[in-house]
Order: structure tokens, then sequence, then C-alpha cells
């Protein structure tokens, strides 16, 4: 657990990077914080660590105030991530992957078993990879031997500073997929920092959304799309934000709150989603008219029914605006 | 690429012509004949050479890696311009006048030409060394602190490793041109091979002179040679290849 507590940060000069910032991330949750360029996301992130210092206010990290911890075994006992992977072109792999294990002093075999662990996470062959190095490895493999660098000591809570920025889009979005399966195990506190709304929508359990230095609002993504506090909030999202928040939600949810249509034995030109695609994914597909009729399957293919522009608005005016469904029914 | 090739091998088996032509024609006016008719002396010359370049080369990277490392420390990065310009100035003063006002100070002997070599090898040394330490990605200092380096392991781990071969080119720069200018050493009477080069062109002796001459430019090269070997075993395998993709 984090707790961020009245923290503040002035420079020198007399700016303020991170005004009075107070907020929480909970045990075993990623919380992004979100806003422009210069909104002092990353200089916060870099607080917790004490890459940058605290002017006010304080930050505690399991319940112990970071400033009372020894520096050095502080941000061992923390994972970090950066958007340029960070990884050292003189050590190979494994020397990159077990450097904080190193530093605290595991054994050769612990650290071995270790190396195998991760590697597994991630889908990389462990043997093939030990004794390469960083410039022999692609952008999207890079990025992922940052991140279990992180996991490597088995750090509690972890820091990522827009940790998939740097990738082209198909492949951040596989990644981030697998970092989400590899919490769901793992089960850190993270401190996620992003500029990218959509990204941030789909990693996180709550969004603080900074500008200025300042929190504009912490919620979680659907309470921030559907509920935006004040007008800056409204703006960051932009106009398309009931397109996006429809991503936080998948046919399975619209089927269980509304049910689907039955669909039409005798269309022909039909095409098939899974029931776990997210509705975003779905409206798009209608959009795009690929197909007289969608029907939704379940994960062994049966046909469970049809869906419809009609069905994903009435989802999102019932549920995700959360007008009283009663009254709207006819 | 490829005729970039050719005219590379052209240039390299023309220039190799050269130099068998050179020796072909040496030997037939049996200009190397000095170092085998006075072998001694030779020995002797050939010893002060390499004592001259020795001494100075090592005294240089004594001083000048170790200078470039703290002043590259974000304490000490104030001072950088007043280190860095007392070196430039160093090489900036022609060859012969350091030895000629080291003759004043140090007077005449192997001392005074150690020493000149010693301020000639200290700018590439140091030169390369800050270079290579600013060279390194930002980002991977800041991923080392982050993961709780402490400021030495910071240095050895990171930042000299991934230096390695910026500084080793700078030694090797400076050992090469070291050979060549302990010649001069003869000037300040510090000996080595120049006594035999500058008695060859005052004596219009092209014996002397080519004795005293080939074996130097022979150690050069040689020098050069076993320095790359060196940069092979010292330099870390990760960095190599992006070190010649960049150069």
């Amino acid at each position: 657990m984090i707790t961020f507590d009245h923290t503040t940060k002035t420079y020198e000069g007399g700016v303020t990077a991170v005004n009075n910032v107070d907020f929480t991330v909970e045990e075993g949750s990623i919380v992004v914080l979100l806003g422009p360029s210069g909104c002092g996301k990353t200089t916060l992130l870099r607080m917790v660590n004490r890459l940058e210092s605290i002017t006010d206010g304080r930050i505690i990290i399991d319940g112990q105030n970071s400033m009372e911890l020894n520096q050095i075994e502080l941000r061992r006992k923390i994972g970090y991530v950066i958007q340029s992977n960070g990884l050292f072109p003189n050590m190979t792999i494994e020397e990159n992957v077990m450097i904080v294990p190193d530093l605290l002093g595991w054994s050769k075999k612990e650290k071995r078993d270790r190396f195998h662990t991760l590697m597994e996470l991630i889908g990389l062959n462990p043997k093939e990879y030990r004794k390469r190095y960083p410039h022999e490895l692609s952008g999207g493999q890079q990025q992922r031997i940052g991140v279990v660098r992180a996991l490597a000591a088995d750090p509690p809570v972890m820091l990522m500073d827009e940790p998939f920025g740097a990738l082209d889009p198909i492949i951040r979005e596989k990644i981030q997929e697998e970092f989400l399966q590899i919490q769901r195990e793992v089960k850190k506190t993270i401190l996620f920092v992003s500029h990218d709304i959509d990204e941030a929508i789909k990693m996180a359990d709550k969004i603080v959304l900074l500008r200025g230095g300042e929190i504009m609002q912490f919620d979680t993504p659907s309470e921030m799309l559907a509920h935006p506090k004040n007008d800056f909030v409204v703006q960051f999202f932009g106009k398309d934000r009931a397109i996006r928040s429809l991503s936080l939600h998948t046919v399975k949810d619209l089927q269980d709150n509304i049910g689907l249509v039955d669909f039409d034995e005798t269309i022909h030109d039909t095409k098939t989603i899974n029931i776990n695609q997210d509705l975003r994914n779905t409206l798009s597909m209608l959009m795009n008219q690929e197909a007289d009729q969608v029907i939704v399957t379940d994960n062994n293919d049966h046909k469970l029914g049809a869906v419809t522009i009609d069905l994903v608005q009435k989802y999102l005016h019932f549920e995700i605006k959360g007008k009283p469904a009663a009254s709207q029914k006819g | 690429m490829n005729t970039k090739k050719l005219i590379g091998n052209i240039v390299r088996y023309g220039l190799y012509a050269l130099v068998i032509i050179f020796f072909i024609w040496a030997i037939q006016n049996q200009y190397f004949n000095n170092i085998f008719s006075q072998s001694s002396t030779f020995i002797v010359l050939l010893t002060q050479h390499i004592q001259l370049v020795l001494v100075s080369s090592i005294l240089a990277v004594a001083i000048s890696v170790p200078a470039g490392i703290i002043i590259t420390r974000q304490r000490f990065r104030r001072a950088e311009w007043l280190v860095s310009n007392t070196v430039n100035f160093g090489q900036t003063i022609p060859s012969l006048a350091v030895l000629a006002l080291m003759i004043s100070i140090l007077g005449i002997g192997f001392k005074t030409a150690v020493f000149a070599l010693f301020i000639y090898s200290l700018l590439p040394i140091y030169r390369n060394t800050v270079a290579g330490i600013d060279s390194i990605d930002e980002d991977l200092i800041d991923a080392a602190k982050g993961m709780g380096m402490k400021p030495s392991q910071i240095l050895f781990r990171i930042e000299l490793p991934n230096a390695a071969y910026s500084i080793l080119a700078g030694i090797r720069t400076a050992v090469v041109l070291n050979i060549g200018t302990a010649a001069l050493a003869y000037v300040v009477g510090g000996g080595g091979l120049g006594v035999w080069i500058f008695t060859g062109i005052q004596l219009f002796d092209n014996g002397y002179l080519i004795s005293g001459a080939v074996p130097v430019t022979l150690m050069a090269i040689m020098a050069d040679y076993i320095l790359r070997g060196v940069e092979h075993i010292v330099v870390p395998k990760g960095t190599r290849r992006s070190q010649s993709a960049e150069t």
C-alpha cells in the first residue's frame, strides 16, 4: 500500500511540480497517474523511490514513512520500470534480470531458479535468452525483460513510468494484456504513469488525473468516464468518452443486464464475436457493417444470440450513464 | 556497399605494395645494416624508447582516467571547464616547446622526456574517459539508481564497462602517438631510437635514418594491434556491437 499524505514538491525556483497530493494505492491494485505532459505525474512517481525529494507532506509505503527508510534499501524493495527499458547493454539478459537479487546477495542457485520462473512468466525460453545481450532482442522482448527485472526480487510495490510508451500499438496492446495476466497472479501494488487514455482505462483499478501538480479527480475509470468531476476531466477524456467507456464492459455484461436478441437463421452474412470481447470493439464491428448480423458465441463456440447497435446504445444508456432503466422501458 | 569494399581493398593492397617496395629498396641498399652491425647499441636505444613510452603512458593513464571519472561525478561537474581547459592547454603547446620548457625546469635527460610525453598523453585519455562516461544514456543511470545501486556500484558495474571502449580507444591513441613523439626525446638527451633518426638526418645517412625510423613505425603498429586485442578482451560483449555500429 502506498499512501500520499499532502505530498508536495517545490523546485528551488519556486515552481510547484506536485501540490498537496492525497490518495492511496490499495494493496494489490494498479493506480494510473494520468495527465498532460508537465502535469507532474512522473515527478510524483519518482518521489516514491526518492529519485525526487519531497518538499512537504509524506509518502507512506506499507506503513512506513519513506523518508525514514534507508534510501538504497527502500529502492531495492520497489520494482522500477522505465519507458526506455533501461537494460544495461554490458550485461547479459540473466545478469540484467538478476540485478536486484544480486545486490541483495542471493545465492547462485536462488538466482538461477528465479530467473527461470520469471522468464516462463513472460513466455521466453530461459536457456535460450540467458546468455544473450539486450541489443539482440526486439523492442517488445526488451520491455518484457524490463518488467520482469522489476519483479525479480518479488518487491511488494512497483513503479512503472510509461513502461509501454515506446512500443508500437500492436505489441503494446499485447504486452498490456500479458502484464495484466501476470498482475492477476502476482498482485503487486502498482503505481503506473501514462499519458495514454486508453491504456489508463485498460490498466487501472483507479486513475489519478493530474493537472499542474494537482489532482483533478481520483476515481475508477468507469466512474471518471461516467461522472467527470469538472470541465478539465470532461475535456481531457474528450467527446468520445462514452465510446471509451465501452471498452470497460464486455458483451457478457450486456447479456447479463439487458439480454441479447435472438439471431435470425435465415441471414447468411454473419460474423461471430466472443462473449468476452469488450463492447468498444463490438461496436466498431457493428459500425463497420462487416456483416448483416453479429452473433455472440461463448468459449465453446455455442451461439448465444445476436448483438445490435441498438442494444449497445441501450446498455450505454442504462448501465454506464446510470439512468434509471425502469422509466425508460417501453 | 560493394564498390566501397572494392575501393577499400584497392587502397589497402596498394599500400601493402608500397610498403613491400620500400622494404626491398631499403634492404637492397643495406639500410638496415646498422641494426645488425651495432646490435648492442640498437638494443639499448630500443629499450630506452620502450621505457620512455611505457613510463609516460602509465603515468598518463594513472592520472587522466581517475581525473575523467572524478570530473563526471555530479559534485565536481562545475570544475569541468577548468580541468578540460588545462588539459587542452597542454596539448596546444608544440611538443618541441614543451621539451624546451622542461629542460629549463628538469634539466636534460630521461625525466624531462618522460614528463613531456606524459603531458602530451593526458588529453586523449582524459577526453575519451569523459566522453565515454558522458555518452552513457541517462536512463541507464536512472534505472540503476532506481533499483538501489550505490554510486560506487553504478560506477564499476554500469559506467566503466559501458565507457570501456571509449577509454581504451583514448589510451590506444595516446600510446601510438607517444611512440612517434618519443623519437623527439633525443633533443633533450632522453635517448631512444630518435638518436639514430636525428643522426641520419644530420649526416644525410639513410642507413641510420631507416634503422631508427622503421623500428619506431613497427612498434607503433604493434602497440596498436596489441591494444586492440586488449580492447577485445576488456570491452563487454554486449556493448561491442553497438559501439562499432555508432562509429
